[in-house]
């Protein structure tokens, strides 16, 4: 079995950054594992731009994003084992892998870097009627055949759900020669950025129908159509407001899951709120010398916020290695009222520097406070005119309070 | 005088833009948050531009991703997509390398292909 200082699970945009920074902050023995035929990860089927605005303050489609990367760790020399996918992950730091050249192969790694982002959630978890003809896809997968294959998958075409992948995929499939009739939202608001909502539905004049689903889906071989009904505040159809819609395509863009079989496999700990892994503020797992970072963590809204999260992480991972485990005192971070998560879940109180929080809302809040507190010791409190579940929130608990933390930090949204 | 409501679409902000017009010219802008949204909000109210981000062919088994390297008008973006099916780039081809122009504006590959 071979050793290596840094094994990195997934060679998409967070792996690279994680490898660059694991790279540049002094730790050279570094494999990628990919178990694609190319690096960049989603960036690849996402041609679309608007990337990189925080970070390189231009608008960057996908690949372009991603070559920047793959660029910093081809110039860096760091090895990348492509076609490759990891099969498992003991809680020792044994990666198990196989490829096409290695066979199985095993390599026992002073630390491991979690990086394999997250897959869409599927129909399968929404329970609609109707049996299962042809024509029904997640959007990112519409999104690898129309863009990566140059398929069309239909001509006539319902989207549900209103998240940016689907919005994106309904200006793509236009572009492209099909018909979108409509995109349906569970929820009264549209659950992707508004500048989507502008330039790939208002552009193209295609309808959003809020608050409405899909109520059952007709075809046997084929899609040929599907009826969609309104719902109430509870996500419940209302009987007489069924619509039908004929098309031969449906396209889900329902949400995104964190892909953590194979932390599980480990042992890893994970959250119920972000469905990754419990990280440290260095982005440390509970398993020693376990880092995990990007959508395999959370779902980040910006690529940019992948990348930086995951320089934090190849940071750590190499300060590890480097300088050994080191004790930790923690402290726990909990949502609480408005907050569905915050993350890092724990706070190592004898790590120097500032700690980022990241947090999502339950709802949508205007006029609100965000409420820090230690206990019952209020650390933070900051006004905020409007915040929202599609927009992931931070706010910076400086070192001096993190010295002094007692209790758990608690963290709310409070409307006058 | 009249009033016009957007959208920026410049970044994920999305700030919302009020535009003053009178006869076809801008009075003021109002709304955005940086010059960008300033610099979209008066195209946006005479001519409406988008950058073209599409894929075309290649003489390899792969699909290349293009964009217009500057906007292009809304109107034309159908068309614009049209000519690009027709078009097979010669691999291999870099990152930033021409493949096409449409209505004067570069159409240039957004990936390596080899």
């Amino acid at each position: 079995m071979r050793n290596c200082d840094i094994v990195i699970i997934g060679g998409g945009p967070a792996g690279l950054a994680a490898a660059v920074s694991a790279y540049d902050n002094g730790c050279k023995d570094i494999l990628i594992l990919e178990r694609d035929d190319i690096l960049g990860g989603i960036l690849n089927q996402c041609i679309h731009n608007g990337f990189g605005l925080t970070r390189f303050k231009e608008s960057m489609t996908g690949p372009e994003y991603a070559q920047r990367f793959i660029t910093e760790v081809k110039n860096r020399n760091i090895p990348v084992k492509l076609n490759t996918t990891v099969l498992s992950l003991t809680n020792d730091k044994i990666v198990t892998a196989i490829n096409d050249v290695d066979g199985v192969f095993q390599v026992k790694a002073k630390a491991v870097i979690l990086a394999m982002g997250c897959r869409e959630r599927s129909k399968g978890a929404l329970n609609i009627a109707g049996a299962r003809p042809a024509g029904i896809y997640s959007a990112g997968t519409a999104q690898k055949f129309v863009n990566c294959k140059g398929w069309l998958p239909g001509k006539n075409v319902v989207i549900l759900g209103s998240g940016d992948i689907g919005l994106i995929m309904a200006r793509r499939m236009t572009l492209e020669g099909a018909k979108v009739h409509a995109v349906c939202e569970i929820m009264p608001h549209s659950s992707g950025l508004k500048r989507n909502i502008v330039q790939c539905l208002n552009d193209f004049d295609i309808p959003l129908y809020l608050s409405h689903t899909i109520t059952r889906i007709d075809g046997k071989d084929r899609v040929i159509g599907v009826e969609i009904s309104q719902v109430d505040q509870n996500r419940r159809a209302i009987k007489g407001t069924e619509k039908y819609i004929k098309c031969d395509t449906v396209l889900f863009s329902v949400g995104l899951i964190p892909e953590n079989e194979l932390s599980k496999g480990a042992g890893v700990e994970l959250s119920l709120g972000t469905k990754g892994a419990v990280v440290y503020q260095n982005r440390e797992t509970s398993l020693s010398g376990v880092f995990a970072c990007g959508n395999v963590l959370q779902v980040h809204d910006l690529v940019d916020f992948v990348s930086e999260e995951s320089e934090l992480a190849g940071k750590s991972a190499s300060d590890y290695v480097l300088n050994g485990e080191k004790i930790k005192n923690s402290i726990d971070c909990q949502a609480k009222d408005g907050v569905s998560y915050v993350l890092p879940q724990k706070i190592d109180t004898l790590k120097s520097g500032d700690v980022t929080l990241y947090f999502r809302v339950k709802g949508v809040y205007k006029n609100c406070k965000v409420v820090v507190k230690d206990g019952e010791n209020t650390l933070l409190s900051i006004k905020k005119r409007i915040v929202a579940p599609g927009e992931m929130e931070r706010v910076i608990l400086k070192e001096d309070k993190i010295k002094s933390l007692s209790s758990s930090v608690q963290v709310s949204v409070e409307v006058d | 005088m009249e009033k016009v409501n957007l959208t920026c679409i410049e970044c994920p902000l999305g700030c919302d833009i009020i535009v003053e017009t009178d006869g076809g010219k801008v009075l003021s802008v109002l709304g955005n948050t940086c010059p960008r949204g300033d610099k979209y909000a008066r195209e946006e109210v005479v001519c409406p531009k988008r950058v073209l981000t599409t894929t075309v062919k290649t003489d390899v088994d792969k699909m290349l991703p293009v964009k217009s390297k500057e906007p292009i008008e809304k109107g034309r973006l159908f068309d614009a997509v049209k000519t690009l099916s027709g078009i097979t780039a010669k691999t291999p081809v870099k990152i930033g390398e021409k493949v096409a122009v449409f209505d004067g504006v570069e159409i240039i590959a957004c990936m390596d292909v080899e």
